[in-house]
């Protein structure tokens, strides 16, 4: 028998008894915890996804819109632009490279975007299996939208109209789109997406504005593929976008993400932008101004947690205060027994300690948990996920403290029974 | 040789009166009884001996050993291998079974007994089919068998008991009066009680009487 067996008993004794002290420790770690891991996982998220985009240019509406809905594909984007009137800005010589992305409809809620192989090359997907789209209606998807939807390569599928799963099925395309690869998971939106050529989405829509019946519409698409795609392929291979641009006048796009090639850059495209009904946006700023309105969200709450904690650190010692009157006999008894001071010391210290650390991984357990239901929610609404089975550097950190704070707690109650006088204890018999 | 002897004691309390205890000795299989009413310091006396509380003036001597010459834990561990306390009220730790609330005693003080050495001396006082019991789920008289065979565990040559046997009735009180003499006489030990039940004082032949001090 150890003091830390006698100790761990005491623990459990009391566990019924300072079942609330151990609920405002978990739920104050809980918390702390999960804020961890929700801020780190978003910031590496953001990061990521920005990667050297310099600038999104898009129709007018506000920027953090447009950048949500042109680089992290969460938001509504904010309405579309001409590509011939987009040319000037995406020709100029400060712009290294322009990837458009055009939107407008989605399989089963997962967005179809129409663009180039570059957008994947950009942010360093490679493919798992079958090749990168090439003609309009062949696809190629990123990794996690394969699973999701179970997508396997050859498939065909029928898009719906906007960005929403709703589809009503008079919205809904003829034009059926074919697998024609998957993209190896990235961590980036790429695994999300469902990538296209450009073509297929101004095709679609093409065919979606005069509907006729859905027979003949069928005929007509499969006849304008044929011809459409042969073309497209040469385009893709010997010419520059805006040349076969060019000749399409109203042919629209959502954005183009714009990397930059001369540092100045930031002080030249805004001015070729005014006067447009385009706008040029900077993910890094506007995701900086997201992430300060969001932080102070994420400081309330941590400040919530903090107090909920320290009220659990006064309820420990409270508790262990309040254990030390009713038990002054058993522990007189000890020191009868041969015990010594600095036992019923540590005694008092390992019981404390116990009980934080118990507060401490129910406390992890319960923001792992919390963290899964925040990723099937992600999951719904976003097409996205939290991974809640890793350990941050920072929890160490708050490992450390809760234990830390715990010894602190015990401390003052572990001192009485040093000090304690075992004969006027016995005597108040 | 004597194994307690006492010599000139005196304690007082803060606002209380001084209390002087007669001088007495105690050897091998001997039984000594320590009477008085409530106020004359039985308890005190009582912590005196167990080296509970340092007394003002005089002198114990356990084993040929002055208690005033040992300090904090010296003493602690030679109490708990040289003197069995057995209390009016039994307390134990709530959260142990009374196996193991019975081998703090030797695990406190440092002596070596083995479980199967706990399990007899629970058996000699027949209770042993409660040993993976709580306390809280036995009688008082169970209880205070359990305090027994914990004082008793490390084979102390001094028993003390602190009126063990005022909280029982009749017929458990002379059982546990005649479990601690047996136990005294097996472990060649002195037993010394403090204790205001006048049923003892024709059971135990040797007497003290302590006196109500004047204020």
């Amino acid at each position: 028998m150890k003091i830390i067996f006698i100790a761990w008993k005491n623990c459990w004794q009391k566990a019924g008894a300072t079942g609330l002290t151990l609920l405002l420790l978990s739920f104050g770690v809980g918390i702390i915890s999960m804020m961890l891991l929700l801020e780190n996982q978003l910031n590496e998220k953001f990061n990521k996804n920005i990667k050297d985009i310099d600038f999104v240019l898009g129709a007018k509406g506000s920027p953090l819109q447009l950048i949500l809905a042109n680089v992290y594909h969460i938001d509504a984007p904010t309405g579309n632009i001409k590509v011939s009137e987009a040319q000037k800005i995406i020709k100029n010589k400060t712009v290294k490279e322009a990837i458009p992305l055009a939107y407008g409809d989605n399989y089963e809620g997962w967005r179809i975007v129409g663009t180039t192989p570059r957008y994947a090359e950009f942010y360093g997907v490679k493919l798992k299996e079958g090749k990168v789209f090439e003609t309009p209606f062949e696809v190629t998807v990123g990794s996690y939208a394969a699973k999701e939807l179970g997508l396997k390569l050859g498939q065909t599928f029928k898009s719906n109209h906007g960005l929403d799963k709703e589809g009503e099925e008079e919205e809904g395309h003829d034009q059926l789109f074919t697998v024609v690869g998957i993209y190896e998971a990235s961590g980036t939106v790429i695994d999300r997406l469902i990538l296209t050529p450009v073509e297929s989405i101004w095709e679609v829509h093409d065919h979606g504005d005069h509907e006729e019946s859905a027979h003949a519409g069928i005929v007509a698409a499969e006849e304008h593929d044929a011809e459409h795609s042969e073309e497209a392929h040469e385009h893709e291979e010997e010419h520059a976008h805006e040349e076969e641009h060019a000749h399409e006048e109203e042919l629209e796009v959502t954005a183009y993400l714009l990397i930059k090639r001369l540092p100045m850059a930031p002080m030249i495209l805004p001015q070729l932008v005014k006067n447009t009904n385009m706008q040029l946006a900077l993910p890094a700023i506007e995701i900086n101004r997201l992430n300060e309105n969001f932080g102070i969200g994420m400081s309330v709450v941590k400040a919530v947690a903090i107090l909920i904690m320290v009220i659990s650190f006064l309820s420990v010692f409270i508790s262990l205060f309040n254990a030390l009157r009713e038990r002054q006999y058993e522990l007189a008894i000890l020191r009868t027994l041969g015990g010594r001071r600095i036992q019923l010391f540590v005694l008092i210290l390992l019981e404390g300690f116990f009980m934080v650390a118990l507060g401490l991984i129910i406390g992890l357990v319960l923001s792992r948990v919390g963290i899964t239901m925040l990723s099937d929610m992600a999951k719904d609404s976003f097409h996205d996920e939290f991974n809640a089975m890793i350990f941050l550097p920072q929890e160490y950190y708050l490992v450390g403290i809760t234990l830390g704070l715990g010894v602190v707690a015990s401390l003052l109650p572990a001192l009485r029974a040093f000090f304690m006088d075992i004969s006027k204890t016995l005597s108040n018999d | 040789m004597a194994i307690i002897q006492t010599s000139d004691l005196q304690y007082t309390f803060a606002k209380g009166p001084d209390l002087f205890f007669p001088s007495f000795q105690a050897e091998e299989n001997s039984e000594l009884l320590i009477l008085g009413n409530s106020g004359t310091g039985k308890t005190t006396l009582l912590h005196l001996l167990a080296g509970l509380r340092k007394p003002m003036a005089g002198e114990v001597v356990v084993n040929g050993v002055k208690l005033n010459s040992l300090g904090g834990a010296s003493l602690d561990r030679f109490r708990g291998k040289n003197i069995g306390v057995v209390f009016q009220t039994s307390h134990f730790v709530q959260s142990l079974s009374v196996l193991d609330n019975i081998l703090l005693a030797p695990y406190f003080s440092g002596n070596k007994v083995s479980k199967s050495d706990a399990e007899k001396m629970l058996d000699r006082l027949n209770i042993l089919s409660k040993k993976n019991k709580k306390t809280s789920t036995l009688s008082v008289g169970e209880q205070q068998r359990v305090a027994i065979a914990r004082a008793l565990l490390n084979n102390p040559s001094l028993i003390l008991a602190d009126e063990p046997t005022s909280a029982l009735d009749d017929e458990n009180a002379k059982e546990v009066l005649n479990l601690l003499r047996e136990q005294t006489h097996t472990l060649k030990a002195a037993l010394l009680i403090v204790t205001h039940d006048n049923r003892l004082k024709e059971e135990v032949k040797q007497h003290i009487e302590l006196k109500t001090p004047i204020r």
